[in-house]
């Protein structure tokens, strides 16, 4: 069972709920995967030992000169303009690069091989029984979603795994999302917690993945997150009222279901009800 | 004129807030630019009259015709994106638009397709012109968009001989917030005091330093993780980067948001100075412009 926990607006609280969700259950068969590679934070909640590193890549070609008669077939097919044929040079850009493979397919003199080329890191350990994993983009790089699905690809059949993805609806929440059984969307009462909620709920209505909400900081702002929720059929699971201790305990990094018996209690409640309205409760 | 984007590498932390709020300080007013095109949000506190409206269409997509297909299986072999189902149908979502599959069919069974990804727009507001976009559910291509609109509001903020064109950026580090940093004069960060906001600012500072953009620090909610501003504070003055200002938490944030105006609209007090401050020190650095 897959849980995605999203918002449409960056700072809502997807990281709070996600590490709270996971240690409040803290059971054998628990998994967390951070699938914010751009901004990974759920480590510095979670403090887990980590015990495995490896780098991501993605296949960039590499033009052997020898071979290569400069037709110019590989640029034709590149679709991201990465590869510039000139009388005896080819540029590869490797940055624009998707790693799609069609250049070296289509070399009619078989010149082309691949190397990878490091986009980000991928980690993974334990804190007490949760398994976790997470991907870490290198600064300056554009392309994430292929460090998101490795970090996904940890993931493992007959277990429950928390994501927390990162804010927006475009390709890498797409990425870190789809495939899930259920999407908690994390939201504010405000203008724009409601303008990107309805953007998130579109974006799993699109992906066909059942969802519920959660109001973060419900008693600052106005009802209309709740009257969306209402009218759209949307389950608000929970509501969380702004406080000041709160606050003080994200800030220093310290999850609130550690330091709270009631928050425990809330937050165990909280994934009853999120597992119970799962579709792939049964795989439970 | 002077090129400004505000960024934060963690979401949430005000950037669209605090860039309202500057604009509206603006005697000439400046060009706005909504660089965050998956969840655009400056429109709701500008307000905006839509003059122009533009699609955006960088992509295209693999759609597979089934009375040509002898199911032969290549697509679903070659395509490394899981585009391709079992039936050789093709999946618009996961499909990353690069043709292989296109070029490989040897029935010519699979055509590529323009996909129209968004739109884009030119409004006025009460604050100056401003560009913003709307890019589709689920799309891709988030930092094509970005540019599109940055350049749009650099061509009308030169036209227009503009002092300040002011872009607000996108959470993350990744494409888009690439898009939204090329070519600007400098960076302001909003910085959230708390463990994620520190480790969020050391990443999103090492993009710019990647980039070669001039960046400065302003923290947002200071008073809600004291320790945590003194660390940022230090960490600023260990790398050399200019600290502009200190705003406290004040639910006349979200108060001014509901009603839709800036919040240096929606009160006088206090606050409005702090906002005001940051502003001035930025602006004025002798570090910075």
């Amino acid at each position: 069972m897959n849980i995605a926990i999203a918002s449409g607006k960056g700072g809502t609280g997807k990281t709070t709920v996600a590490v709270n969700l996971a240690l409040a259950v803290n059971q054998n068969n628990l998994d967390l995967l951070d699938c914010d590679v751009e901004e990974p934070n759920a480590h510095l909640f979670l403090k887990p030992n980590f015990d495995f590193k490896k780098e991501i890549g993605i296949p960039v070609p590499v033009i052997d000169l020898e071979q290569c008669t400069f037709c110019g077939r590989c640029s034709e097919v590149c679709a991201f303009n990465a590869i510039a044929v000139l009388k005896d040079q080819v540029m590869v850009l490797e940055e624009l690069c998707h790693g799609c493979g069609s250049c070296a397919y289509f070399c009619p003199e078989r010149a082309i091989s691949e190397h990878e080329r490091p986009i980000g890191i991928l980690e993974s350990g334990s804190a007490g029984n949760i398994k976790f994993g997470h991907g870490c983009l290198n600064p300056g790089e554009a392309m994430s979603p292929p460090l998101i699905d490795a970090v996904k690809k940890m993931s493992r059949p007959g277990r429950v795994t928390i994501i927390d993805a990162p804010p927006g609806t475009s390709c890498p929440v797409v990425s870190a999302v789809n495939g899930c059984d259920y999407c908690l969307l994390v939201t504010e009462p405000t203008p724009f917690g409601l303008h990107d909620l309805d953007l998130a709920s579109q974006m799993i209505k699109k992906l066909d993945i059942p969802a519920g909400v959660i109001i973060n900081r419900s008693d600052v702002g106005d009802g209309r997150v709740e009257e969306y929720c209402r009218d759209q059929g949307l389950p608000v699971l929970q509501k969380i009222p702004f406080d000041r201790e709160l606050a003080r305990l994200y800030a220093r990094g310290e999850p609130v279901v550690l330091n709270s018996p009631r928050w425990q209690k809330i937050f165990e409640e909280l994934f009853r009800r999120t597992a119970g309205n799962c579709k792939g409760v049964s795989r439970l | 004129m002077k090129t400004v984007t505000v960024i934060s590498g963690k979401g949430g932390t005000g950037k669209t807030s605090l860039l309202a709020s500057f604009a509206s300080l603006l005697d000439n007013k400046p060009v706005l630019v909504d660089g965050d095109v998956d969840a655009a949000n400056l429109a709701l506190i500008t307000g905006a009259d839509i003059l122009e409206t533009h699609d955006f269409s960088a992509s295209k997509v693999a759609v597979a015709d089934p009375a040509k297909c002898n199911n032969c299986g290549l697509c679903l072999e070659l395509c490394r994106f899981g585009a391709v189902a079992g039936d050789y149908s093709m999946d618009p979502v996961a499909c990353e638009g690069c043709s292989f599959c296109a070029y490989a069919c040897p029935e010519g069974a699979i055509e590529m397709r323009d996909k129209v990804s968004g739109q884009w727009f030119v409004s006025r507001t009460t604050y100056g012109s401003l560009v913003h976009a709307r890019l589709g559910i689920a799309e891709e291509n988030s930092g094509k968009l970005v540019t599109i609109v940055r350049n749009k509001g650099r061509e009308l903020a030169e036209g227009e001989k503009k002092e300040y064109l002011l872009i607000d950026g996108p959470p993350g580090i990744g494409c888009p917030v690439i898009a939204a940093l090329s070519g600007v004069d400098a960076a302001l960060v909003i910085a959230e005091p708390t463990v994620s906001g520190l480790h969020d600012l050391e990443r999103v500072l090492s993009v710019c330093r990647h980039f070669g953009v001039k960046a400065s620090v302003c923290i947002n909610r200071y008073d809600l993780g004291i320790e945590q501003s003194k660390q940022i504070e230090e960490y600023c003055l260990k790398q050399g980067l200019v600290m502009v200002g200190k705003i406290p938490y004040d639910r006349a944030f979200v108060e001014a948001m509901v009603q839709g105006v800036p919040v240096t609209e929606y009160t006088n007090g206090a606050l409005k100075d702090e906002i005001v401050a940051a502003w001035k020190n930025f602006i004025n650095h002798p570090a910075i412009f």
